[in-house]
């Protein structure tokens, strides 16, 4: 086992993507994604890497150069926030369905308007469909470790799909943490170089990203999502792999203390270590509630959700974004509609908290908790005019 | 492609569509897409070669006596090369098919 180091989480991203031997990273700066892409190209200046850092004047052109290299078979990496995620937004599809197997971190911040720079999921939940695989991470060490896995996942034969890892901008991009690096060697052993089935070169040209007619159009898209749906076999493998090397198991779907009750939350990222310390301070109190962690949103990790559902009659969903609109927030539909197609007598409840970098604490969840238990499981929300509750709110 | 477009099933496409064949895109013959045809009036034709440069196709080839004339597998019939044709030697007529 290596030693732990104290480090800002940003940092250690660009060290990932280090030990990762990325050939290219082409990126804008943006915060707060701004110090992994500041320190990778020190690391290239410094000749540390052994990469082509390309500087670009958009977003929109650090996706297109990043689908360029990864067309030529480079191993392309990159990483950006909020408006910039919107701004790659077409260039994102292209991508996925080009199959170029793209590592991107997504620090997770509120779009404009009105002009935020901190964080919430509003970036990553309008990019939710675009195809690519989503990781999302609660601490530093599993930013590391996606990152590594993420490359090792995206470029397998029966994946070649781009993956994101996300992971929240400021609560945890900027905290410093002790997270364990693993060698060099110990790295490339897991994942060796990049054996792409398709290059551009000019001795043996091939077409790319070509017009399909509509005879053709929807035969490709269909494979392009079988290969996402089918991607989850592998994201399993590539983690049970990475356990048995490094010693750290990850899984699509992680559980916290949901065998003693039937009440559980349900979020993304960096939160889950506060609803944790929630639930630990509830436990004091005589009070059981659980935590489902989807470490995976894309491909949905349907399986291993139905399983760590069963038995639960309360759940809470927490979500970072507003649903725009739509009757509840994303992950709260998917989860809804999960359940009950699969005929689940499940209440389900959506709560937004920390929008915009708003603060949320283990008290919060605590209310919430006390909230949910004050209130009768079937009661009727038909006759109000939302479908969830936000986290304090002045009203 | 070695079959109908509308025969391939989804397992038999490259993984991100990608095509192998060299020049495969000449198999398509756009030239259906076409309404109006240019036709030449070779006695006014300069052989100044604009209407080869600005086909946007590159459906227009020079024939052996210098004169110019369109591939109609190709052209479109979107027009440019009458538009640009200074002795006004090309002429867009309807096409019956």
């Amino acid at each position: 086992m290596n030693a732990k180091k104290g480090i800002e989480v940003s940092i250690a991203a660009s060290i990932a993507a280090k030990l990762a031997r990325v050939e290219v990273v082409a990126a804008y700066p943006i915060t707060p994604q701004t110090h992994i892409v500041e320190h990778l190209s020190e690391l290239v200046a410094n000749g540390e890497l052994d990469a082509t850092y390309i500087n670009v004047e958009s977003e929109h052109s650090a996706m297109s150069a990043c689908c360029g290299s990864s067309a030529t078979g480079a191993r392309t990496f990159t990483s950006t926030s909020a408006q910039g995620l919107e701004l790659m937004h077409e260039i994102l599809f292209i991508a996925s369905g080009m199959r170029l197997p793209i590592v991107m971190a997504t620090v997770n911040r509120a779009l404009s308007s009105p002009l935020s720079i901190w964080g919430d999921h509003s970036d990553v939940m309008a990019a939710r469909d675009t195809g690519w695989i989503m990781l999302f991470c609660e601490n530093g060490q599993e930013v590391v470790d996606s990152i590594i896995m993420a490359f090792k996942i995206a470029e397998d034969r029966k994946v070649l799909l781009p993956v994101m890892v996300n992971l929240d901008g400021f609560s945890l991009s900027h905290v410093i943490e002790p997270i364990e690096f693993p060698s060099q060697e110990e790295v490339d052993k897991f994942l060796p170089p990049y054996n792409p089935l398709y290059t551009l070169h000019p001795d043996k040209p091939v077409t790319m990203g070509a017009y399909a007619m509509p005879e053709l159009y929807t035969e490709a898209k269909y494979a392009q999502e079988m290969a996402i749906v089918h991607s989850k076999e592998v994201i399993v493998k590539v983690m049970d792999e990475f356990g048995k090397r490094f010693g750290r198991y990850y899984k699509p779907v992680e559980t916290y203390n949901t065998e003693n009750t039937d009440m559980v939350f349900i979020a993304l990222g960096a939160i889950n270590e506060n609803i944790e310390t929630a639930i630990d301070r509830l436990k004091e109190e005589g009070k059981e509630a659980g935590l489902i962690d989807l470490r995976l949103f894309r491909p949905f990790p349907t399986k291993e959700l139905l399983f760590a559902l069963k038995g639960k009659k309360r759940v809470v969903v927490i979500e970072r974004v507003m649903p725009g609109g739509a009757t509840n927030g994303p992950l709260f539909n998917e989860i809804s509609s999960l359940a009950h197609s699969n005929g689940m007598n499940i209440t389900i409840e959506n709560y937004i908290v920390g929008l915009g970098g708003r603060d949320v604490l283990p008290e919060d969840f605590r209310d919430i908790f006390d909230e949910i238990k004050a209130t009768p499981e079937k009661r009727t929300k038909s006759k109000k005019d939302k479908n969830f509750s936000v986290i304090g709110v002045r009203e | 492609m070695a079959k109908p477009m509308d025969e391939y099933k989804w397992h038999e496409l490259n993984v991100g569509c990608v095509i192998e064949e060299i020049g495969s895109a000449r198999e398509y013959k756009t030239g259906d897409w076409r309404s109006q045809k240019p036709i030449w009036d070779d006695a006014k034709c300069i052989k100044c070669g604009l209407c080869w440069l600005y086909c946007p196709d590159a459906a227009i080839y020079q024939t052996d006596d210098g004169l110019y004339t369109a591939n109609l597998d190709y052209c479109k019939g979107c027009g440019i090369c009458a538009k640009e044709c200074k002795p006004g030697a090309i002429k867009m007529v309807e096409e019956e098919r």
